[in-house]
């Protein structure tokens, strides 16, 4: 029993850090209706920024976090504005995905560049030692990770929800073209949403960073999970997102514990299939819904 | 109060407005009558900022807006109604009408806004925490007009709105449009229903291919032999 309940616990533990990598995906997809194939390498940019902070000044990983969140809003904000924007009117749609694997490749070039082939190590603060919580053993840092997750789920349903700016990034995601009738600067919406999904990235990274080694290639090794969570909770949906992360984290904990480590993957895209499925449009989507108002 | 001189507007390569050039003065009631495809929709769309015309100029209340975004134009007070309601659909009806209040000029007011605009429309207090989508047909229309009211609008655009609605529900909207016009509202209006609107409004414009073909009082409008023949089936 008791390993049971580790092994649940473990699942808990990596379904927070899928769900906090998944959130600004799901955000600017649902938003402005662009994948941005390079989410993972923001993760690795945010991830780098808070090695060289942690180390350069000698800071908590956690308190980089306010100079990383801002920094991946402005990478966000001029992402959208001077790659994605032009690209808008582009007769193909599938410009823009081909955009941004661009800047995915570009910014692994990048970090190669600076920082060469090695793995970055961000001083762990304490936050890998393991504490006894009831019956399991946790990492300090991952109970921190699923924490922050839920709270920013929360969070980004409040603000969009109730309040002004919040509804209006809500009304352009459901009809852009009436959105702008009623005085909404579209594009400024679209710039302000890529920059806020960016910034959770950014979060994310400062969390992400003293658990897990850096390297250029980190944002590669994320990103496939993060991208099963966010088709799984549906397109666009932020707490879809969170409970598709802790459904692959538990699949992953728990296949990985009674089947073997070898077939993890197997059972979890396996599930993933078998729920797409049955529920094409993911377990929270709505996209598919055919009431829509023409 | 609005002065279209001589636009050309339309998609891409097609021109479909040529050389339209027409005035709303405050406080009037103004309707353009044509047939489908003669570019009612297009002008409007061309007011609001959504289309860009080629040549002419667009002023409103002397001011410029030719060039100017379609959210700034409702900053100044243009609302449009577009045809097809274009509610937010996974909105609550609250919701939508409190995104028709996110003009400046109506944030302020939203509380007060929204009193007066239930008293207009009292059965949609009863939907107001419905999501827009599970309304019927007619109760949509009634949203996206009360949506429009919202904005506090100097200058209220209607595109077609009793397209595709019951004779029934036509009838409200009727009377509701009445009723905005009652209260000394600027109204611009585009309506396939030509002899009802005729009947509300001061003055009209005759569209036929792009070109203001006719322009008179509504009264002589309703008289004329060619608006009774084509749009009137008389």
């Amino acid at each position: 029993m008791e390993t049971f309940l580790q092994v649940v616990a473990n699942g808990l533990m990596l379904g927070g850090l899928f769900a906090i990598i998944s959130i600004g995906l799901t955000l600017i997809f649902g938003i402005i209706k662009v994948v941005n194939f390079a989410h993972g390498e923001f993760l690795m940019a945010g991830m780098f920024l808070t090695y060289l902070i942690t180390t350069q000044l000698g800071l908590h990983p956690y308190a980089s976090v306010v100079v990383v969140a801002p920094a991946l809003f402005v990478l966000g904000a001029v992402t959208q504005k001077l790659l994605i924007q032009p690209l808008l009117s582009a007769r193909d749609e599938h410009v823009q995905i081909f955009a941004t694997v661009g800047l995915s490749t570009a910014m692994i070039n990048l970090a190669l560049l600076i920082f060469g082939a090695d793995i970055a190590n961000t001083p762990s603060s304490g936050l890998r030692s393991s504490i006894q919580l009831g019956p399991v053993r946790i990492l300090e840092g991952q109970l921190y990770i699923l924490i922050c997750a839920a709270l920013l789920v929360v969070g980004l349903e409040f603000f969009l929800r109730r309040t002004q700016t919040g509804r209006a990034i809500r009304a352009v995601a459901q009809n852009r073209a009436a959105a702008q009738l009623m005085g909404i600067n579209v594009n400024w919406i679209y710039v302000l949403s890529f920059g806020i999904g960016a910034a959770c990235v950014g979060l994310a990274s400062s969390l992400v960073a003293p658990l897990y080694p850096t390297s250029s290639t980190i944002g590669t090794y994320f990103v496939l999970t993060a991208f099963v969570v966010v088709v799984l909770g549906g397109l666009g949906s932020i707490p879809g997102a969170f409970v598709g992360a802790i459904i692959i984290g538990l699949l992953d904990s728990l296949a990985g514990f009674y089947i073997g480590s070898d077939l993890r993957e197997a059972v979890v895209f396996g599930v993933f299939l078998v729920i797409l499925i049955l529920k094409p449009s993911g377990l929270f989507g709505t996209r598919l819904k055919l009431s829509h108002i023409s | 109060m609005l002065n279209i001189e001589g636009i050309d507007a339309g998609y891409g390569a097609t021109t479909i407005l040529n050389g339209v050039s027409l005035e709303v003065n405050q406080s009037e009631v103004v309707t353009i009558v044509g047939a489908n495809g003669a570019g009612k929709t297009t002008t409007l769309r061309t007011i609001a900022g959504l289309l860009k015309p080629t040549t002419g100029r667009i002023l409103f209340e002397g001011e410029d807006i030719t060039k100017m975004s379609a959210h700034d134009i409702v900053e100044l007070g243009i609302t449009l109604i577009p045809e097809g309601r274009q509610l937010f659909p996974d909105m609550t009806v609250r919701e939508n009408l409190l995104m028709g209040a996110y003009r400046r000029g109506a944030r302020d007011h939203q509380a007060e806004t929204m009193d007066h605009v239930m008293e207009l429309f009292p059965r949609i207090r009863e939907r107001l925490d419905q999501h827009a989508s599970s309304l019927s047909g007619g109760e949509q229309q009634m949203v996206a007009i009360a949506r429009g009211m919202m904005a506090r609008p100097k200058l209220l655009m209607f595109d077609e709105p009793s397209l595709g609605l019951a004779p029934i529900i036509v009838a409200q909207v009727f009377e509701v449009i009445g009723k905005i016009v009652a209260s000394g509202a600027t109204v611009l209006i585009v309506e396939q229903n030509v002899f009802n609107t005729l009947k509300a409004a001061d003055r009209g414009y005759v569209l036929e291919n792009g070109s203001i073909v006719l322009s008179d009082t509504a009264e002589a409008l309703l008289k004329d032999d060619h608006v009774r023949q084509a749009y009137l089936g008389i």
